[in-house]
């Protein structure tokens, strides 16, 4: 037995990656649905040749042709075209509030970890009472107080969400920060905030990025409530849920004009949730099985 | 255990009162002049200024903050701005439909998931557990007006087995009846909850020593399952129920929107619609004092059940 028999060999980028694929089939499923959903939403004005405004009283609520690929709702407006579109806005504002949430929640849940103490209760304090809010409820209750625009659905949707970032990252930072290379961090006199940035917050990443693909399932979704209710970014600018509402009106009609925004909606949460199911998987095998 | 109780019960105290400023600062802060919003632009001067006078819109801030928390303390949660009704009245009203509706989705999430989370337990890491994970996935990702939109269209206008509109009235049995739909299109939301809790609950369960001598001594595996493991099993599964009340709460806004059933949620769609913030500051008062003391009766529980949990 040589020396170089034990060293495991040398593996490519794309051969690990690929790997983890084949570990993580449900992961990779749900990547490879996020990524076609981010590509039609992106390349939207390449895939459909409608306008998504563009209203047609002659073509009004007709079935699925080759020239309107989902049909058209009551004014006459291309479903696909609407749909490519509303998931700019699913996707933009769920994205924001779910990154928003994370990068605040779990810089103050680590400086609540790590600094322990009274700034420790009053973050946590304020994180419980934050935690009671429904969310739903509550994003209902903000946008329609100051607003329904981009900014404030995604104020809505970041606050309630936000502690439960600060729970997830606040948990092992407690560990951590009694751990040796922490300790020798601070030895050589680091300052606090580059320890908690550089040696904690890397450590902690794992499992925030599990719980924020879970959790931008959950603002798309809540976005796509608030629009149902007639309280998302104001018509005629599609969003996915507005769409599931017009159709609504006339689902005896055309039932399709409500069902397939609605299916869109399924897609994307799902695509999310099984990016995040497979990798909390892969970042703690405990919980397979 | 009452030393415990009493405790906990305390510990609600400052998150209610913090819970309370943050909906008393966010109705301030809100642009605009209630009292131009809700009588209109045309509204003449002294009719604002009566409305803002009844409504202690001309105190100073202090002042109309301790009256706020003074009528919650004596259980008043305001008087509508619209139409002068008590918000506490009004919510008890539709109260009972919501919880209706909750208990009937909680109903069907425990009945259909836990036998599907105990069968994936059973056979774990096979097809079937396979197949219930990607099912309840997907069931965790159906928005909730899919499900009710899905529902009505096949069972309501398809099958025509039950009415498209769920009206809460009539006997007990037209009640239920009437009840069937918008409960299933909650519940199976929860059925994906209970059933992935019941899976990892009988697997914890299932690896205990105690079954091994159960299963030792030759108990047979009906009997093992259904009396030895699934009566641990059950505390996560209402430990579950009880952190996702918030959650059903919302989606049983949603529910009842298109069911066009009465309950919280039409209360807030009206009280939006009619811009009415004193109703909705009371709404979100309630349901935030819900969210509270149903996590405050879970810990109980888990108090109750897990002698453990009193010492920390």
């Amino acid at each position: 037995m040589t020396a170089t028999d034990t060293i495991p060999p040398q593996r490519s980028l794309a051969q690990r990656l690929l790997r983890l694929a084949r570990r993580n089939k449900l992961s990779t499923v749900g990547l490879v649905l996020f990524g076609l959903i981010v590509f039609a939403a992106v390349a939207a004005p390449l895939l459909s040749s409608h306008d998504p405004l563009a209203q047609n009283i002659l073509h009004r609520l007709e079935d699925r042709s080759a020239d309107y690929l989902l049909g058209t709702d009551v004014y006459g407006r291309d479903t696909w075209a609407r749909i490519l579109y509303g998931l700019r806005v699913s996707l933009m504002i769920g994205l924001t509030s779910t990154a928003l949430a994370m990068i605040i929640g779990s810089a103050l849940g680590i400086l609540a970890g790590y600094r322990g103490g009274w700034v420790d209760s009053v973050i946590m304090r304020i994180m419980d009472m934050l935690l009671a809010f429904p969310t739903l409820i509550t994003g209902l209750f903000i946008v329609a107080v100051l607003g329904a625009n981009f900014w404030n659905i995604v104020l809505a949707i970041t606050v309630t969400i936000l502690p439960k970032f600060a729970r997830v990252a606040r948990a092992p930072t407690i560990a951590l920060k009694e751990r040796e290379f922490v300790e020798a961090a601070r030895a050589l006199g680091y300052s606090d905030l580059r320890i908690m940035a550089v040696h904690i917050a890397p450590n902690v990443l794992g499992e925030v990025i599990v719980l924020a693909s879970l959790w931008a399932a959950y603002a798309i979704r809540i976005e796509a409530y608030l629009s149902f209710i007639g309280l998302g970014i104001a018509p005629p600018t599609p969003t996915l849920g507005t769409m599931i509402r017009e159709g609504f009106e006339h689902i005896l009609d055309s039932p399709f004009v409500s069902i397939y925004p609605g299916f869109a909606v399924l897609l994307v949460v799902l695509s999310l949730n099984l990016i995040g199911d497979g990798l909390r998987d892969a970042i703690d095998p405990k919980l397979r099985d | 255990m009452a030393g415990f109780i009493l405790r906990r019960l305390l510990s609600t105290i400052p998150t209610l009162l913090g819970v309370l400023t943050i909906v008393f600062v966010m109705i301030r802060v809100a642009p605009g002049d209630p009292a131009l919003a809700i009588l209109g632009d045309n509204a003449s001067q002294e009719a604002l200024d009566a409305f803002r006078e009844r409504m202690g819109l001309n105190d100073p801030m202090w002042v109309q903050y301790l009256d706020f928390l003074r009528d919650i303390a004596r259980g008043s949660l305001g008087e509508s701005m619209i139409s002068g009704t008590p918000v506490l009245t009004s919510i008890m009203e539709v109260l009972p439909y919501t919880l209706e509706l909750a208990l009937g989705a909680v109903f069907f999430g425990v009945v259909i998931g836990t036998p599907l989370g105990i069968m994936a337990a059973l056979k774990r890491n096979g097809w079937l557990d396979y197949l219930l994970r990607v099912v309840s996935l997907v069931g965790l990702s159906f928005p909730a007006f899919l499900t009710a939109i899905l529902l009505i269209l096949w069972l309501a206008i398809d099958w025509r087995l039950f009415p498209v509109i769920s009206t809460p009235t009539g006997g007990f049995g037209d009640r239920l009846f009437n009840l069937f739909l918008p409960a299933l299109s909650l519940g199976l939301i929860m059925v994906a909850y209970v059933m992935r809790t019941a899976r990892s609950a009988m697997l914890d369960v299932l690896g205990e020593d105690y079954i091994r001598t159960a299963r030792a001594k030759g108990a047979p595996a009906r009997r093992l399952v259904l009396h030895h493991a699934l009566r641990n099993a059950l505390i996560p599964i209402v430990t579950v129920i009880g952190l996702y009340f918030g959650l059903m709460i919302g989606n049983a806004v949603l529910t009842e929107i298109i069911f066009n059933r009465p309950g919280l949620g039409k209360l807030i769609v009206l009280a939006l619609n009619q811009r009415d913030y004193s109703t909705l500051q009371g709404l979100m008062v309630f349901s935030a004092f819900l969210v509270v003391m149903v996590n405050l009766l879970t810990d109980i529980a888990y108090g109750l059940v897990d002698p453990r949990v009193k010492l920390k």
